[in-house]
């Protein structure tokens, strides 16, 4: 999966330039188009600079709309393509694929590289967690920094999207987008009803040892939308940040209805609704008997960005296919 | 080194006073299979899964031959006790007594008491393979891991046994101390290299640190069968060369002159620790302690005598690695600790004990 995106780098290293270019000049008209926009609500006036946004890291001061964003992580990649300030991105990190055509470097989001950033000139940079002292570090250029890190609820994924919007001057796109998301999700949840509460569900994000997450996790909390019943919660304590690894014989005798699959890329060493069925002592479990063992698209189901419809859907098809 | 085999001398007399020496050995032998046989069954009958006891053990017994006695279980409950828990105390007595006979095994050809399984690179060799394979040959397979960590583990101990050979001039490795501070370098060397591999590759973090800290949470019959060869021929070698290694003990020089040949002994034992400890690693990922503890408690139960500690570190090992396995998955249940951080939980304090023991026996 990353040996293509090696190979095309240096292609996307021009297109980034060639972006960067033509995000200069856009990015201005693009400012201009907006400014006469007074539709905006409640107390944030944007998008006039200087702003300040109230980001998990503190308030963040941004003098001047930026034209040259680095993403350090993948959910924040698609946040800012999604609100239209794809045009000022210069640089993404390895680990952002998403949507095609970003401009891929081998920057870091986990371990970052600040003089690699530097490198950039970046005007804004946005990343999922503040390692190797990139805040203060950049802070030192004159550099402001956003740390968005991994939501727990949808509201605060919603929220995460507006301060990017805010801090880029999408913020009327950004409130869009998650109108769009929100709407969806809610037709989604209210065609579902009431079908699927009450039948259990075991969450697999890794096999070796078994890693699941419980209700009080991001992905928990989309799967109460349906009303599910998370097998994972008997293990759940507060030391492990509701990521709890489970016996294999509690997941087998807990007979959950469904399982499903975060890391089920089998071409990534991940493990397919075949291979889990296969499993000694699965086979007479209900999941495994009745078929309903579902592979999630891995990235959408780790990423908590305007994607989020997608995964709501697939989970939605996935109860719909599943025999009780 | 030398105080160490001056101190041990009048305490093995002591205890020779006390019991003739076949008493004592006999009951160590029992002592470690009752230990054994003990941490066998708990862990059979305990487990996240709340199974019957009674039905457990008709299903049990309904295995041994000639015994015909019908279960209550349902076929889950029978899938989770034959297929989930069995192999898993079955790998984790197998794991713990390779650990633990190769720990041995090295304590006797180094003459060092500090020393492990997880020496001249092995662990460092297979943790490089592992994390190779996770971030780089994930999309060859599920089964990659463990064959990576296999070849990595002995290839660096080759490494650092071909390291020592070169540095001290001599391929049968004379030199004792080289070897072991050539395992250092190279063992600090694929670390290093690891480490690297893994900074590219933050997505990996979780699936790298889980195999580092060791885990039978996957155990299978067929990993059972896959280690069984290596773990049936690497522990036959090491058990047979218990009286070459007490001849060793007494130091090179003597040893020539009992007509041995130290360094084709020590390549030999090597080779076959190297051997038992890749096979562990490869199913377990990297448990640490057993290697270096186990040996410890053998020799305070029957003395220093390899004839004695190798087999014993083997019973022992095996019995305590089941019985740390059993608290790594019962003590959250139904949720799971690393299986590393069990086994140094109580291996720290009980090797502190023996240390104890052995300082107060020998003044």
């Amino acid at each position: 999966m990353r040996t293509p995106q090696r190979l095309s780098a240096a292609v996307l290293v021009a297109v980034a330039a060639a972006a960067a270019l033509a995000g200069c000049s856009s990015a201005g008209s693009a400012a201009a188009g907006q400014a006469p926009a007074p539709a905006t609500p409640k107390s944030i006036l944007v998008p006039v600079f200087p702003t300040t946004v109230a980001a998990p890291n503190g308030s963040v001061t941004i003098k001047r709309e930026p034209n040259r964003i680095v993403s350090l992580d993948p959910t924040a990649t698609e946040d800012l393509y999604a609100m239209g300030a794809g045009t000022q991105v210069v640089a993404v990190d390895q680990d952002s694929d998403y949507p095609p055509g970003v401009p891929v470097t081998s920057l870091s989001g986990l371990t970052p590289n600040l003089e690699a950033i530097a490198k950039y000139s970046p005007s804004l940079v946005i990343a999922s967690q503040n390692s190797g002292g990139l805040v203060t570090g950049l802070g030192k250029l004159g550099v402001p920094v956003l740390i968005e890190p991994a939501v727990a609820t949808l509201s605060d994924a919603y929220l995460q999207i507006e301060q990017i919007g805010q801090a880029t001057g999408h913020y009327n796109q950004a409130t869009e987008v998650v109108r769009n998301m929100q709407e969806e999700i809610n037709d989604t949840v209210r065609q579902a009803g009431t079908k699927y509460r009450g039948e259990t569900y075991y969450w697999e994000l890794s096999n070796d040892p078994y890693y699941s997450v419980t209700s009080a996790t991001f992905i928990g909390h989309i799967l109460d939308l349906f009303g599910l019943k998370n097998i994972a919660d008997a293990a759940d304590k507060p030391a492990d940040g509701g990521y709890p690894e489970l016996s294999e014989e509690y997941i087998v005798t807990a007979k959950p209805q469904l399982i499903f699959l975060a890391d089920n890329q089998a071409a990534d060493g991940g493990q397919t609704p075949a291979i889990v069925a296969k499993r000694p002592g699965w086979a007479d479990m209900p999941a495994v008997q009745d078929g309903n063992i579902f592979g999630l698209n891995d990235d959408i189901a780790s990423r908590w960005g305007p994607r989020l419809p997608s995964l709501v859907n697939e989970i939605e098809n996935a109860l719909a296919g599943a025999k009780s | 080194m030398r105080s160490r085999t001056r101190s041990r001398a009048p305490s093995r007399e002591r205890a020779a006073l006390r019991y003739p020496r076949s008493v004592r050995r006999l009951g160590a032998f029992g002592l470690a299979a009752a230990f054994l046989a003990a941490a066998t069954l708990v862990a059979a009958f305990v487990g996240a899964a709340d199974l019957n006891p009674l039905a457990t053990a008709a299903a049990l017994l309904d295995k041994v031959p000639f015994v015909a006695l019908p279960s209550s279980m349902s076929p889950l409950d029978r899938a989770v006790l034959f297929q989930i828990r069995l192999p898993r105390v079955v790998l984790g007595a197998l794991v713990g007594g390779l650990l633990a006979l190769a720990g041995a095994g090295y304590q006797g050809v180094f003459r060092n008491p500090l020393v492990d399984s997880g020496l001249l690179g092995a662990s460092a060799g297979a943790g490089l393979g592992a994390t190779l394979a996770i971030v780089d040959l994930g999309r060859a397979g599920p089964g990659v891991v463990p064959v990576a960590a296999f070849v990595g583990s002995l290839a660096g101990v080759a490494a650092a046994y071909l390291t020592g050979a070169v540095a001290s001039r001599t391929m049968l490795g004379d030199g004792v101390a080289t070897l072991l501070l050539a395992g250092i370098a190279v063992g600090s060397f694929l670390t290093a290299v690891q480490t690297l591999l893994l900074q590219r590759s933050a997505q990996d973090i979780q699936a790298v640190y889980s195999w580092l800290l060791g885990s039978l949470s996957a155990a299978s019959w067929q990993q059972v069968t896959e280690i069984l060869p290596y773990a049936a021929v690497s522990s036959v070698v090491i058990l047979l060369h218990g009286r070459h290694l007490d001849v060793l003990a007494v130091g090179d020089e003597e040893a020539r002159a009992l007509g041995l040949r130290p360094g084709l002994v020590r390549l030999i034992v090597i080779a076959a620790c190297a051997l038992a400890a890749a096979s562990a690693v490869a199913v377990s990922g990297l448990i640490g302690f057993v290697g270096i503890v186990v040996p410890h408690v053998a020799r305070r139960l029957a003395g220093p005598s390899y004839p004695s500690v190798l087999p014993l570190s083997l019973l022992i090992g095996a019995g305590f690695l089941v019985l740390a396995d059993t608290l790594a998955r019962t003590v959250l249940s139904p949720a799971e600790l690393p299986i590393g951080v069990v086994t140094a939980l109580i291996g720290a304090p009980a090797f502190v004990w023996v240390l104890r023991g052995t300082r107060s026996a020998s003044t």
